[in-house]
């Protein structure tokens, strides 16, 4: 990484500065050099600058945020990395969230719990080094040594005298000076923003209700369009009808529009109107045809089958440690289980919607909630054979992500109606499109084994996956005859210490669109992976936690995770009876997280959740209070996927509509949660929003086990009718 | 189309629609006011959430021609009362949004909740919060800034806000 000056004729157009102004951002023509912090992904896309502070003459100071607000809270700790090292109080700065300009690079996403970790140290150095900066110019000026000098609160201070200058007043002299490669960064003792539960500047607007989201884009006479596209995935459009939509009041048009998607692609009806609600009455009037191409037999009831039957393949090999299949033959105490797990909706409060401009001189504007702004602004010039250059992407918050807003069909799509419109368009899906269209998160079933030696220690395991991949349905030349990775994450990754070990993957086709969601197959495959885990401490009758303890008697981040999951929620303090509780704990690519779960009985078939302790470990902690935000809204978004109905398809479509039959926990159905962070050091920094998740199902099925005596192996599963 | 009268927020404004039109898309596109937010479209989420005359509703529900020309329409702009404020300054001390999508209904619940109970019990909270969902899951926080609103309302720290109606 190196720091550099940025000159105005070299920066966006998206900002205009008054008069001089000190611009200073990251040339990565080094990038890799950036990536003190380990696992990072950093696509090698080469960019220019990116200028990330701009102080004006005037006093004005701009942070640029390069992560998408999502509810994850990048808005505050992104920037407060720069701000920490600039002395900056996070009232003295306003923030703009970039859109994918080339010269921010090709990180501007949100997603796989990066954000903090691959900025934590950058973002620094560029605050400490224009903190460096302002410093020499104000001993400069003064004729005083620099250490005579010091920063804080947005202002240079020369310490003997009590003299000072803001930064606004610096500008000139900085803009001349050579830039530090090397600066001091600050010492943790020394924070007043990192690792403290600062407010999040967001939030001010959020309760006002003018927090600027995508649906909230509003341009002088734009049209308003809602899709009618085939529930059937795999259908084509055979003719429609649009007559009685012509004669809605307000409708302007109907048109045939495609939406791609991986290796999808599908043609739906657009009703374009001079409001909404004509768009949605017009959409409700067409008389439309689909060839369903046989598509319509698929069911769940089928698929299910098909992946039992699959179960059957000895499939390719994920990891092989020792000699799993001696050991566990030779063994007597052995035990067998399959796990299912269903597809499920992001359903993100803020349904897919873009608005989107294609003027007559071919220029393109897009206004929408994305995670991606980086591929937003790779892929759509790219789509559409227009210039980068033509097009500007305005990212807003977020009503939501959890992965959905990975992906750009519904940015297509709208784009697809602006170049023939050539006027600006707003498309928003209705909950019934959010909920039915996917992209879904996959299911996978797992056939496992186990073997426990006399002295019951787990001598033998393996975890097989059967699952649809997201890789094949993304990529067309994706090779199906080899290991999926991203779909047996984790599953050779925990630190257990088992002498004989061998994990497969089979492979299972399918045409339903599918995507990442938060904590992706984490969040399906710990549950199989540690509810069987909890079984064999049963079938070796030892406690669920000290069985674990017992595989991990090295040092690890998962030891002290569970340790300290031990203590906070007193494990070895009896319960009363009638309760139970579980533990469970997932270590993968956006880190790691740990929960131990308390059920009450209430029946011999039903439970009620009471507590959830929640450990989450993460090395260092930018902003204490988001990461308890997020764990809690994992937990929940995890209570959700075990116990609520998740998507079902029949006759080729999701069973599932809006809210009513795809529920998702409601504020009386939750648990108290207690969350706790480990934040000791360490080389690495772990992810935040993510890793709260995966442990919640496994944690309660284990729970439920202990409280009631019934094994759960099937997500979702009904927690007022076990079975 | 048909021509309306509507008060919101106090302010009086003329609109054309058809008269099927839900409040929704009246309050957002018609006059402009953008916190009132759509999630559902069936009444099952409550990110729409207005008060009619004092009694929260789900806009996405409420055609226009429901509506009087002297019905007092409020919405998250529009608040500005003692229980409405302390509510979004408890919401701001509390740390409760994170994609603050949903938050606008949960808000103008919360104070609907405050002003027919000022001392609600979890239970309270948990009947007549439960029309609305966030999928961020910022329910603990908000049953906890309720009480705390609930505290501050009682302790009358917000005396010194004066209500504008």
């Amino acid at each position: 990484m190196s720091i550099t000056q940025v000159h105005r004729r070299d920066f966006l157009r998206s900002i205009s500065l008054s008069g001089t102004a000190f611009i200073l951002g990251i040339s990565s023509s080094k990038a890799s050099e950036a990536t003190e912090i380990t696992n990072l992904s950093m696509p090698a896309e080469r960019y220019n600058l990116s200028p990330y502070i701009v102080i004006e003459k005037s006093g004005k100071i701009t942070l640029f945020n390069s992560k998408p607000e999502i509810g994850q809270g990048t808005y505050q700790s992104i920037t407060a990395l720069i701000a920490e090292e600039l002395e900056l109080s996070p009232d003295q700065y306003t923030i703009q969230q970039t859109g994918g300009e080339k010269q921010f690079g090709a990180a501007q996403f949100a997603g796989g719990s990066f954000s903090v970790r691959s900025s934590y140290f950058e973002m620094r150095k560029v605050g400490a080094s224009a903190r460096e900066m302002l410093l020499t110019a104000a001993s400069k000026q003064w004729q005083v040594p620099v250490s005579d000098c010091f920063a804080a609160k947005g202002k240079i201070i020369h310490k003997p005298t009590g003299n000072s200058f803001t930064y606004g007043e610096l500008v000139e002299k900085a803009s001349t000076l050579e830039v530090p490669q090397n600066p001091t960064l600050k010492e943790a003792k020394d924070f007043k923003l990192l690792g403290k539960s600062i407010k999040r500047q967001d939030i001010p607007l959020k309760v006002a209700g003018k927090a600027v989201f995508g649906i909230d884009a509003h341009l002088p006479n734009m049209v308003y369009a809602s899709i009618a596209h085939c529930p059937v995935f795999g259908a084509t459009l055979k003719e429609v009808d649009k007559t009685e939509t012509l004669k809605v009041a307000g409708v302007e048009q109907v048109m045939e529009v495609e939406r791609v998607f991986g290796v999808y692609k599908s043609t739906g009806v657009a009703v374009i109107a001079t409001n909404y609600w004509a768009a949605l009455k017009g959409r409700k009037a067409l008389k439309i045809n689909w060839d369903y191409q046989h598509k319509d037999s698929f069911n769940s009831h089928e698929y299910t089958k098909t992946l039992h039957e699959l179960a059957k393949n000895e499939g390719v090999q994920d990891a092989s440690i020792g000699n799993f299949d001696e050991a566990y033959n030779s063994t007597s105490n052995k035990l067998e289980a399959f796990y299912e797990t269903p597809f499920v909706s992001h359903s993100p409060m803020e349904a897919m919607n873009c608005t989107a401009h294609w003027t007559e001189n071919n220029r393109l504007e897009i206004w929408t909630s994305t995670q991606v702004p980086s591929d937003v602004m790779r892929d759509i010039p790219i789509h559409f054979g227009l210039k980068t250059e033509d097009v500007t992407l305005h990212t807003a918050f977020s009503g939501g992500g959890f992965g959905r807003r990975l992906a750009i069909d519904f940015i297509i799509e709208a784009v697809n109606l602006t170049k023939v419109l050539k006027k600006p368009v707003k498309m928003i899906w209705t909950r019934e499109d959010d909920t039915q269209l996917g992209p879904f998160r996959p299911p996978t079933f797992s056939a496992l084994k186990g073997a426990i030696s006399a002295e019951g220690k787990l001598v033998a395991f393996q975890h097989k996956v059967i699952s649809p991949t997201i890789m094949a349905f993304l990529n067309p030349k994706n090779d199906k005859t080899q290991l999926d990775a991203t779909m047996t994450e984790g599953i050779s990754h925990q630190q257990y210490e088992i002498p004989n070990l061998k994990n497969l993957f089979v492979y299972a086709d399918i045409h339903i669109p599918m995507f990442w969601w938060r904590s992706v197959t984490s969040s399906t495959l710990a549950f199989s992976h540690e509810c069987f885990i909890d079984e064999l401490a049963h079938a070796a009758g030892k406690d669920p936690m000290a069985f674990r303890l017992a595989m991990l008697t090295k040092d690890s981040d998962t030891k002290r995770l569970l340790h300290k999951l031990k203590e906070v929620s007193k494990w070895d303090s009896p319960l009363p009876k009638g309760k139970g509780r579980g533990v469970a704990q997932w270590e993968f690519f956006a880190g790691l997280g740990g929960h131990v779960v308390e059920v009450t009985k209430l029946s011999t078939n039903s439970v009620k959740i009471d507590k959830v302790y929640a450990v989450i470990d993460l090395g260092t902690v930018v902003n204490p209070d988001t990461v308890k935000a997020q764990v809690e809204g994992a937990v929940i978004m995890g209570i959700t996927a075990a116990i609520k109905n998740g998507i079902t398809f029949a006759e080729g479509k999701a069973e599932q509509s809006n809210f009513h039959d795809n529920p998702v926990l409601r504020i009386n159905e939750v648990p108290q949660i207690e969350v706790h962070i480990l934040a000791e050091g360490g080389k690495t920094i772990k992810g935040v929003g993510e890793p709260g998740l995966p442990p919640v199902a496994p944690a309660l099925a284990n729970a439920i086990f202990s409280a009631t005596g019934i094994r759960v192996r099937k997500m979702p599963f009904d927690i007022d009718k076990l079975v | 189309m048909k021509k309306y009268t509507l008060t919101i927020n106090n302010h009086k404004i003329q609109v054309e629609a058809e008269p099927d039109t839900p409040m929704l898309w009246v309050i957002r596109d018609y006059a402009g006011l953008k916190g009132t937010k759509f999630g559902c479209g069936m009444g099952l989420c409550g990110a729409c959430t207005i008060h009619l005359n004092g009694q929260a509703v789900r806009s996405c529900q409420t055609p226009i021609s429901s509506v009087q020309a002297t019905s007092k329409i409020t919405t998250i702009e529009g608040i500005a009362s003692s229980v409405d404020h302390v509510v979004q300054q408890v919401w701001i001390e509390e740390q409760v949004p994170q994609c603050g999508y949903c938050q606008s209904g949960q808000i103008m619940s919360a104070v609907a909740l405050l002003k027919a109970n000022p001392n609600p019990s979890d239970e309270d909270i948990d009947s007549y919060m439960a029309g609305n969902i966030c999928r961020c899951g910022t329910y603990v926080r908000i049953r906890k800034a309720i009480h705390t609103a609930a505290q501050e309302l009682k302790s009358g720290k917000n005396k010194t806000v004066k209500s504008t109606r």
